[in-house]
Protein backbone atom coordinates (compact mmCIF):
# COMPACT_ATOMS: atom_id res chain seq x y z
CA UNK A 1 0.00 0.00 0.00
CA UNK A 2 2.85 2.39 0.46
CA UNK A 3 4.40 1.80 -2.48
CA UNK A 4 0.88 2.81 -3.80
CA UNK A 5 0.70 6.14 -1.94
CA UNK A 6 4.22 7.16 -2.78
CA UNK A 7 3.23 6.91 -6.67
CA UNK A 8 0.27 9.25 -5.66
CA UNK A 9 2.27 11.19 -3.79
CA UNK A 10 4.47 11.69 -6.91
CA UNK A 11 1.37 11.99 -9.44
CA UNK A 12 -0.56 14.32 -6.95
CA UNK A 13 1.97 15.62 -4.26
CA UNK A 14 3.58 18.57 -6.40
CA UNK A 15 6.47 17.94 -3.51
CA UNK A 16 9.58 20.23 -4.14
CA UNK A 17 12.01 17.02 -3.87
CA UNK A 18 11.28 13.45 -5.59
CA UNK A 19 9.13 11.41 -3.36
CA UNK A 20 11.75 8.45 -3.24
CA UNK A 21 14.64 10.89 -1.07
CA UNK A 22 11.41 10.95 1.64
CA UNK A 23 11.52 8.58 3.86
CA UNK A 24 7.95 6.60 5.22
CA UNK A 25 8.23 8.65 8.73
CA UNK A 26 9.53 12.36 7.42
CA UNK A 27 6.58 15.37 7.57
CA UNK A 28 5.56 15.47 4.21
CA UNK A 29 4.51 19.68 5.22
CA UNK A 30 8.00 19.90 5.90
CA UNK A 31 8.68 18.38 2.47
CA UNK A 32 6.75 20.77 1.10
CA UNK A 33 3.42 19.18 0.93
CA UNK A 34 0.63 21.96 0.38
CA UNK A 35 -2.70 21.46 2.02
CA UNK A 36 -4.15 21.79 -2.16
CA UNK A 37 -1.73 19.35 -2.99
CA UNK A 38 -2.93 16.66 0.17
CA UNK A 39 -6.60 17.13 -0.74
CA UNK A 40 -5.59 16.32 -4.42
CA UNK A 41 -3.30 13.27 -2.66
CA UNK A 42 -6.22 12.70 -0.55
CA UNK A 43 -9.24 12.74 -3.94
CA UNK A 44 -6.70 10.29 -5.69
CA UNK A 45 -6.50 7.96 -2.68
CA UNK A 46 -10.50 7.82 -2.77
CA UNK A 47 -10.76 7.35 -5.93
CA UNK A 48 -7.83 4.64 -5.80
CA UNK A 49 -9.21 2.15 -3.15
CA UNK A 50 -13.09 3.19 -3.56
CA UNK A 51 -13.63 4.76 -0.06
CA UNK A 52 -14.59 8.29 1.51
CA UNK A 53 -12.19 9.59 4.23
CA UNK A 54 -14.08 10.46 7.54
CA UNK A 55 -14.70 13.48 9.02
CA UNK A 56 -12.28 12.96 12.11
CA UNK A 57 -9.40 11.67 9.89
CA UNK A 58 -9.55 14.98 7.68
CA UNK A 59 -6.91 16.59 9.23
CA UNK A 60 -2.75 17.41 9.26
CA UNK A 61 -2.31 14.69 10.92
CA UNK A 62 -3.29 12.27 8.89
CA UNK A 63 -1.41 13.38 5.92
CA UNK A 64 1.75 14.42 7.73
CA UNK A 65 3.94 11.21 6.77
CA UNK A 66 3.45 8.36 4.30
CA UNK A 67 3.06 6.37 7.46
CA UNK A 68 0.43 8.17 8.88
CA UNK A 69 -1.39 7.82 5.44
CA UNK A 70 -1.24 4.29 5.40
CA UNK A 71 -2.57 4.30 8.81
CA UNK A 72 -5.17 6.49 8.14
CA UNK A 73 -5.70 4.18 5.18
CA UNK A 74 -5.50 0.83 7.02
CA UNK A 75 -8.42 2.43 9.52
CA UNK A 76 -10.70 3.13 6.72
CA UNK A 77 -10.33 -0.24 4.79
CA UNK A 78 -10.87 -2.07 7.89
CA UNK A 79 -13.89 -0.09 9.11
CA UNK A 80 -15.14 -1.11 5.31
CA UNK A 81 -14.43 -4.71 5.72
CA UNK A 82 -16.20 -4.78 8.73
CA UNK B 1 -2.25 47.19 47.01
CA UNK B 2 -0.25 48.15 43.78
CA UNK B 3 -1.93 50.90 41.28
CA UNK B 4 -1.22 47.55 38.29
CA UNK B 5 -3.28 45.28 40.91
CA UNK B 6 -5.81 48.03 41.26
CA UNK B 7 -6.33 48.21 37.63
CA UNK B 8 -5.89 44.30 37.46
CA UNK B 9 -8.62 43.94 39.76
CA UNK B 10 -11.12 45.34 37.21
CA UNK B 11 -13.29 43.69 34.46
CA UNK B 12 -11.33 43.28 31.53
CA UNK B 13 -14.08 45.23 29.63
CA UNK B 14 -14.37 48.05 32.20
CA UNK B 15 -10.39 48.39 31.33
CA UNK B 16 -11.07 48.13 27.46
CA UNK B 17 -14.12 51.12 27.42
CA UNK B 18 -11.44 53.20 29.16
CA UNK B 19 -8.66 52.57 26.59
CA UNK B 20 -11.52 52.50 23.46
CA UNK B 21 -12.70 56.23 25.17
CA UNK B 22 -9.15 58.02 24.68
CA UNK B 23 -8.61 55.99 21.30
CA UNK B 24 -12.21 57.26 20.23
CA UNK B 25 -10.69 61.06 20.93
CA UNK B 26 -8.08 60.83 18.23
CA UNK B 27 -9.73 58.19 15.97
CA UNK B 28 -10.05 61.36 13.18
CA UNK B 29 -6.45 62.46 13.62
CA UNK B 30 -5.14 59.32 13.14
CA UNK B 31 -6.35 58.29 10.18
CA UNK B 32 -5.68 61.93 8.56
CA UNK B 33 -1.87 62.01 9.28
CA UNK B 34 -1.87 58.24 9.02
CA UNK B 35 0.11 57.86 11.81
CA UNK B 36 0.28 55.07 14.59
CA UNK B 37 -2.53 55.13 17.39
CA UNK B 38 0.12 56.17 20.13
CA UNK B 39 -2.56 57.77 23.02
CA UNK B 40 -4.70 54.61 22.44
CA UNK B 41 -2.23 52.10 22.64
CA UNK B 42 -0.78 53.86 25.54
CA UNK B 43 -4.14 53.89 27.53
CA UNK B 44 -4.41 49.97 26.28
CA UNK B 45 -0.99 49.82 28.47
CA UNK B 46 -2.06 52.03 31.40
CA UNK B 47 -4.90 49.40 31.95
CA UNK B 48 -1.82 46.51 31.41
CA UNK B 49 -4.20 44.58 28.84
CA UNK B 50 -1.32 44.26 26.77
CA UNK B 51 -0.82 40.76 28.32
CA UNK B 52 -4.18 39.67 29.71
CA UNK B 53 -4.32 36.30 27.75
CA UNK B 54 -0.64 35.31 29.51
CA UNK B 55 -1.04 33.04 31.97
CA UNK B 56 -0.94 33.73 35.51
CA UNK B 57 2.22 31.94 36.22
CA UNK B 58 3.92 34.30 33.60
CA UNK B 59 2.36 37.81 34.63
CA UNK B 60 -0.75 37.63 32.34
CA UNK B 61 -4.10 37.06 33.71
CA UNK B 62 -5.54 33.89 31.92
CA UNK B 63 -7.82 35.63 29.97
CA UNK B 64 -9.95 33.60 27.16
CA UNK B 65 -9.75 34.46 23.19
CA UNK B 66 -13.43 35.44 23.62
CA UNK B 67 -12.36 38.01 26.35
CA UNK B 68 -9.75 39.41 24.12
CA UNK B 69 -12.16 39.32 20.78
CA UNK B 70 -15.22 41.42 23.43
CA UNK B 71 -12.09 43.61 24.35
CA UNK B 72 -11.31 44.21 20.21
CA UNK B 73 -15.20 44.72 19.68
CA UNK B 74 -15.25 47.58 22.06
CA UNK B 75 -11.72 49.14 20.71
CA UNK B 76 -13.39 48.50 16.78
CA UNK B 77 -16.08 50.82 18.15
CA UNK B 78 -13.58 53.51 18.81
CA UNK B 79 -10.34 53.62 16.38
CA UNK B 80 -9.99 50.92 14.07
CA UNK B 81 -6.07 51.15 14.07
CA UNK B 82 -6.00 50.75 17.79
CA UNK B 83 -8.56 48.03 17.75
CA UNK B 84 -6.34 46.33 14.87
CA UNK B 85 -2.88 47.24 16.31
CA UNK B 86 -4.39 45.54 19.53
CA UNK B 87 -5.75 42.53 17.63
CA UNK B 88 -2.45 41.81 16.03
CA UNK B 89 -0.61 42.02 18.99
CA UNK B 90 -2.85 39.51 20.88
CA UNK B 91 -1.89 37.28 17.77
CA UNK B 92 1.55 36.92 18.59
CA UNK B 93 0.47 36.55 22.01
CA UNK B 94 -1.57 33.36 21.41
CA UNK B 95 0.95 31.84 19.66
CA UNK B 96 3.19 32.48 22.18
CA UNK B 97 1.17 31.82 25.13
CA UNK B 98 -0.18 28.08 23.91
CA UNK B 99 3.49 27.23 21.78
CA UNK B 100 6.37 28.66 23.89
CA UNK B 101 6.04 27.34 26.92
CA UNK B 102 8.27 25.24 28.44
CA UNK B 103 11.44 27.27 27.20
CA UNK B 104 12.97 29.34 29.78
CA UNK B 105 13.60 32.14 27.37
CA UNK B 106 9.79 32.60 26.20
CA UNK B 107 8.54 31.70 29.38
CA UNK B 108 10.56 34.50 30.76
CA UNK B 109 9.76 37.01 27.78
CA UNK B 110 6.13 36.35 28.59
CA UNK B 111 6.62 38.23 31.96
CA UNK B 112 8.30 40.73 30.20
CA UNK B 113 5.23 41.68 27.83
CA UNK B 114 3.16 41.60 31.14
CA UNK B 115 5.26 43.69 33.39
CA UNK B 116 6.42 46.04 30.60
CA UNK B 117 3.22 46.14 28.67
CA UNK B 118 5.17 45.49 25.17
CA UNK B 119 4.15 45.92 22.08
CA UNK B 120 4.73 42.47 19.66
CA UNK B 121 4.38 42.89 15.49
CA UNK B 122 5.13 40.31 13.18
CA UNK B 123 6.56 40.36 9.88
CA UNK B 124 5.68 36.88 7.96
CA UNK B 125 4.77 38.59 4.51
CA UNK B 126 7.94 38.53 2.34
CA UNK B 127 8.75 40.41 -0.93
CA UNK B 128 8.64 37.05 -4.07
CA UNK B 129 6.10 34.90 -1.91
CA UNK B 130 2.78 37.58 -2.07
CA UNK B 131 0.44 37.25 1.12
CA UNK B 132 0.61 33.33 1.72
CA UNK B 133 2.17 33.23 5.26
CA UNK B 134 2.69 29.60 5.09
CA UNK B 135 5.81 30.69 2.63
CA UNK B 136 9.19 31.90 3.18
CA UNK B 137 12.31 32.32 1.40
CA UNK B 138 14.74 34.11 3.79
CA UNK B 139 15.98 31.57 6.09
CA UNK B 140 17.61 30.99 9.55
CA UNK B 141 21.13 31.06 9.72
CA UNK B 142 22.03 29.26 12.94
CA UNK B 143 25.54 29.69 14.33
CA UNK B 144 26.53 28.73 17.40
CA UNK B 145 24.30 29.83 20.16
CA UNK B 146 23.51 32.75 17.12
CA UNK B 147 20.46 33.40 15.04
CA UNK B 148 20.88 35.80 11.91
CA UNK B 149 18.18 37.04 9.72
CA UNK B 150 17.57 39.23 7.03
CA UNK B 151 14.21 39.56 5.37
CA UNK B 152 12.72 41.82 2.58
CA UNK B 153 9.55 42.24 4.90
CA UNK B 154 6.95 43.94 2.31
CA UNK B 155 4.92 44.56 5.32
CA UNK B 156 5.77 45.20 9.04
CA UNK B 157 2.25 46.31 10.89
CA UNK B 158 3.28 49.02 13.71
CA UNK B 159 6.81 47.62 12.83
CA UNK B 160 8.39 50.89 13.63
CA UNK B 161 6.65 51.78 17.04
CA UNK B 162 6.90 47.76 18.13
CA UNK B 163 9.26 46.52 21.52
CA UNK B 164 9.72 43.46 20.11
CA UNK B 165 8.82 41.27 16.45
CA UNK B 166 7.91 37.22 15.57
CA UNK B 167 9.57 36.73 11.88
CA UNK B 168 9.12 33.79 10.15
CA UNK B 169 11.83 31.95 7.91
CA UNK B 170 12.54 28.70 6.43
CA UNK B 171 14.56 26.62 9.56
CA UNK B 172 17.69 27.08 7.48
CA UNK B 173 19.12 27.76 3.85
CA UNK B 174 18.17 23.98 2.65
CA UNK B 175 15.12 23.49 3.95
CA UNK B 176 11.63 23.89 2.11
CA UNK B 177 9.53 27.15 1.98
CA UNK B 178 6.89 25.31 3.43
CA UNK B 179 9.48 24.59 6.54
CA UNK B 180 9.46 27.03 8.76
CA UNK B 181 10.30 28.62 12.39
CA UNK B 182 8.96 31.74 13.90
CA UNK B 183 11.75 33.66 16.45
CA UNK B 184 10.99 36.88 18.59
CA UNK B 185 13.88 39.62 18.09
CA UNK B 186 13.83 41.98 20.37
CA UNK B 187 14.28 45.85 19.50
CA UNK B 188 17.70 45.91 20.35
CA UNK B 189 18.11 43.09 18.71
CA UNK B 190 16.95 44.32 14.67
CA UNK B 191 17.60 47.27 12.27
CA UNK B 192 14.50 48.18 10.21
CA UNK B 193 15.57 49.69 6.97
CA UNK B 194 11.81 51.16 5.33
CA UNK B 195 11.16 49.93 1.84
CA UNK B 196 7.73 51.35 1.14
CA UNK B 197 5.19 53.70 3.48
CA UNK B 198 1.77 53.12 4.17
CA UNK B 199 0.09 55.44 2.90
CA UNK B 200 -3.99 53.07 1.95
CA UNK B 201 -7.48 53.91 1.74
CA UNK B 202 -8.29 52.88 5.24
CA UNK B 203 -6.39 51.58 8.19
CA UNK B 204 -3.87 54.66 8.05
CA UNK B 205 -3.08 53.85 11.42
CA UNK B 206 -1.77 50.84 11.56
CA UNK B 207 1.38 52.08 9.70
CA UNK B 208 2.29 48.51 7.93
CA UNK B 209 5.14 49.63 6.27
CA UNK B 210 7.61 47.52 4.67
CA UNK B 211 10.82 47.52 5.63
CA UNK B 212 14.49 45.56 4.96
CA UNK B 213 14.60 43.67 8.80
CA UNK B 214 18.13 42.32 9.36
CA UNK B 215 18.51 40.71 12.87
CA UNK B 216 20.83 38.34 14.96
CA UNK B 217 20.01 36.66 18.49
CA UNK B 218 20.09 34.03 20.74
CA UNK B 219 19.35 30.73 18.94
CA UNK B 220 16.65 29.99 21.69
CA UNK B 221 14.32 32.84 20.87
CA UNK B 222 13.47 30.44 18.11
CA UNK B 223 9.86 29.25 19.14
CA UNK B 224 10.97 25.69 19.57
CA UNK B 225 7.43 24.06 17.41
CA UNK B 226 7.08 24.45 13.89
CA UNK B 227 5.46 27.16 12.14
CA UNK B 228 3.12 25.17 10.48
CA UNK B 229 1.70 23.95 13.86
CA UNK B 230 1.30 27.56 15.38
CA UNK B 231 -0.31 28.70 11.86
CA UNK B 232 -2.73 25.95 11.97
CA UNK B 233 -3.78 25.46 15.44
CA UNK B 234 -3.51 29.27 16.24
CA UNK B 235 -2.92 32.11 14.19
CA UNK B 236 -4.96 31.26 11.21
CA UNK B 237 -8.37 31.14 13.72
CA UNK B 238 -6.75 33.31 16.36
CA UNK B 239 -6.59 36.60 13.57
CA UNK B 240 -10.31 35.79 11.77
CA UNK B 241 -11.92 35.44 15.40
CA UNK B 242 -10.22 38.79 16.21
CA UNK B 243 -10.51 40.42 13.36
CA UNK B 244 -14.23 39.49 13.08
CA UNK B 245 -14.38 41.06 16.52
CA UNK B 246 -13.20 44.59 15.28
CA UNK B 247 -14.70 44.85 12.25
CA UNK B 248 -17.62 43.89 13.85
CA UNK B 249 -17.15 46.78 16.09
CA UNK B 250 -16.53 48.91 13.17
CA UNK B 251 -19.60 48.08 11.55
CA UNK B 252 -21.64 48.26 15.20
CA UNK B 253 -20.49 51.82 15.74
CA UNK B 254 -21.75 52.88 12.45
CA UNK B 255 -25.17 51.24 13.02
CA UNK B 256 -25.24 53.36 16.10
CA UNK B 257 -24.56 56.36 14.26
CA UNK B 258 -26.98 56.10 11.80
CA UNK B 259 -29.40 55.08 14.84
CA UNK B 260 -28.74 58.96 15.51
CA UNK B 261 -29.45 60.09 12.73
CA UNK B 262 -32.80 58.27 12.58
CA UNK B 263 -34.08 59.26 15.73
CA UNK B 264 -33.08 62.66 15.30
CA UNK B 265 -35.39 62.90 12.17
CA UNK B 266 -37.68 61.19 14.16
CA UNK B 267 -37.49 63.79 17.13
CA UNK B 268 -38.24 66.88 14.50
CA UNK B 269 -40.97 65.09 12.74
CA UNK B 270 -43.18 63.35 15.30
CA UNK B 271 -46.03 61.05 13.96
CA UNK B 272 -44.39 60.17 10.81
CA UNK B 273 -41.19 57.42 10.57
CA UNK B 274 -37.89 58.57 9.20
CA UNK B 275 -37.47 57.27 5.93
CA UNK B 276 -33.79 55.96 6.58
CA UNK B 277 -35.68 53.64 9.75
CA UNK B 278 -36.64 50.70 7.35
CA UNK B 279 -32.83 51.14 6.20
CA UNK B 280 -31.81 50.82 9.88
CA UNK B 281 -33.60 47.58 10.66
CA UNK B 282 -32.46 45.95 8.02
CA UNK B 283 -28.55 47.04 9.06
CA UNK B 284 -29.60 46.13 12.62
CA UNK B 285 -30.59 42.93 11.03
CA UNK B 286 -27.50 42.28 9.65
CA UNK B 287 -25.43 43.16 12.49
CA UNK B 288 -26.53 40.48 14.52
CA UNK B 289 -25.84 38.29 11.59
CA UNK B 290 -22.32 39.05 12.19
CA UNK B 291 -22.56 39.01 15.64
CA UNK B 292 -23.76 35.58 15.39
CA UNK B 293 -21.06 34.80 13.70
CA UNK B 294 -18.30 35.71 15.20
CA UNK B 295 -19.30 34.41 18.39
CA UNK B 296 -20.06 30.89 17.25
CA UNK B 297 -16.72 30.73 15.54
CA UNK B 298 -15.28 31.66 18.99
CA UNK B 299 -17.80 29.43 20.72
CA UNK B 300 -16.08 26.78 18.19
CA UNK B 301 -12.40 27.50 18.96
CA UNK B 302 -13.09 27.54 22.46
CA UNK B 303 -14.52 24.23 22.37
CA UNK B 304 -11.50 23.18 20.63
CA UNK B 305 -8.44 25.06 22.27
CA UNK B 306 -5.99 22.39 23.58
CA UNK B 307 -7.12 19.65 21.71
CA UNK B 308 -4.77 19.43 18.63
CA UNK B 309 -7.01 16.62 16.85
CA UNK B 310 -10.15 19.40 16.71
CA UNK B 311 -7.73 22.12 15.80
CA UNK B 312 -6.18 20.45 12.66
CA UNK B 313 -9.56 19.33 11.37
CA UNK B 314 -10.60 20.32 7.97
CA UNK B 315 -14.10 20.74 9.28
CA UNK B 316 -12.48 23.65 12.39
CA UNK B 317 -10.47 25.20 9.07
CA UNK B 318 -13.64 25.35 6.80
CA UNK B 319 -15.80 27.19 9.80
CA UNK B 320 -12.75 29.61 11.06
CA UNK B 321 -12.60 31.25 7.15
CA UNK B 322 -16.51 31.06 6.92
CA UNK B 323 -16.22 33.66 9.96
CA UNK B 324 -13.65 35.39 8.03
CA UNK B 325 -15.91 35.92 4.83
CA UNK B 326 -18.92 35.94 6.11
CA UNK B 327 -18.05 38.99 8.06
CA UNK B 328 -15.29 41.00 5.98
CA UNK B 329 -18.26 40.86 3.36
CA UNK B 330 -21.25 42.21 5.57
CA UNK B 331 -19.85 44.52 7.28
CA UNK B 332 -19.75 46.57 3.88
CA UNK B 333 -23.15 45.87 2.93
CA UNK B 334 -24.54 47.41 7.10
CA UNK B 335 -21.86 50.42 6.65
CA UNK B 336 -23.12 51.20 3.20
CA UNK B 337 -27.04 50.43 4.46
CA UNK B 338 -25.77 53.44 7.15
CA UNK B 339 -24.78 55.63 4.63
CA UNK B 340 -27.99 55.71 2.85
CA UNK B 341 -29.66 56.25 5.71
CA UNK B 342 -27.36 59.44 7.09
CA UNK B 343 -27.15 60.69 3.65
CA UNK B 344 -24.42 63.56 3.24
CA UNK B 345 -24.12 63.74 6.97
CA UNK B 346 -22.66 60.35 6.69
CA UNK B 347 -20.26 61.01 3.46
CA UNK B 348 -19.03 64.04 4.91
CA UNK B 349 -16.14 64.25 7.44
CA UNK B 350 -16.28 65.83 11.06
CA UNK B 351 -20.38 65.45 11.67
CA UNK B 352 -21.43 63.15 14.39
CA UNK B 353 -22.79 60.75 11.44
CA UNK B 354 -19.50 60.67 9.56
CA UNK B 355 -19.17 57.32 8.03
CA UNK B 356 -16.07 57.61 5.52
CA UNK B 357 -13.63 56.51 7.92
CA UNK B 358 -15.63 53.48 8.77
CA UNK B 359 -16.11 52.76 5.19
CA UNK B 360 -12.45 52.98 4.39
CA UNK B 361 -11.22 50.94 7.27
CA UNK B 362 -13.80 48.15 6.75
CA UNK B 363 -12.65 47.80 3.23
CA UNK B 364 -9.46 46.33 4.46
CA UNK B 365 -11.12 43.34 5.62
CA UNK B 366 -11.74 41.76 2.53
CA UNK B 367 -7.88 42.12 1.60
CA UNK B 368 -6.46 41.14 4.43
CA UNK B 369 -5.11 38.00 3.80
CA UNK B 370 -7.42 37.86 0.58
CA UNK B 371 -11.28 36.32 0.71
CA UNK B 372 -10.36 35.02 -2.31
CA UNK B 373 -7.37 32.69 -1.16
CA UNK B 374 -9.25 32.20 1.64
CA UNK B 375 -12.14 30.81 -0.60
CA UNK B 376 -10.01 29.01 -2.82
CA UNK B 377 -8.38 27.24 0.32
CA UNK B 378 -12.07 26.75 1.63
CA UNK B 379 -13.53 25.13 -1.96
CA UNK B 380 -11.07 22.71 -1.83
CA UNK B 381 -11.73 21.95 1.49
CA UNK B 382 -14.51 21.77 0.77
CA UNK B 383 -13.79 18.61 -2.16
CA UNK B 384 -13.27 15.94 0.61
CA UNK B 385 -14.84 16.95 3.43
CA UNK B 386 -18.97 17.51 4.02
CA UNK B 387 -20.67 20.33 5.23
CA UNK B 388 -21.29 20.65 8.74
CA UNK B 389 -24.98 20.40 8.38
CA UNK B 390 -26.29 20.47 12.17
CA UNK B 391 -27.40 23.70 14.15
CA UNK B 392 -26.18 23.13 16.92
CA UNK B 393 -22.71 21.57 15.63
Amino acid sequence: MKQTIRTLLAKHGNLPVSIDDVADGADLYDAGLSSFASVQVMLALEEEFDIEFPEHLLNRKSFSSIDAIDAALTEILKEQAA
Amino acid sequence: MTAAAKITAMGLADRAKRAAKVASEYADKVDVEGRFPAEGMNALKAERLMGVMIRPEFGGEGATLTEIADICAILGQACSATAMTYAMHQIQIASLADYAVGGAWHEAFQQRICDEQLLIASATSEAGIGGNLRNSICAAEVEGDTVRLTKDATVISYGANADAIMVTSRRHAEAAHSDQVATIFLKDQYTLEQTSKWDTLGMRGTCSDGYIFKAEAPAEQTLPRPFAEIAAQSMLAVSHLLWGALWYGIAADAVARSQSFVKAAARKSPGQVPPGALRLAEASSLLQLVKANVVAGLKQFEGCKGDSDALNAMSFSVAMNNVKIGTSQTILTIINHCMLICGIAGYKNGTPFSLGRHLRDAHSAQLMISNDRILGNTSTMLLVNKQDTSLLG
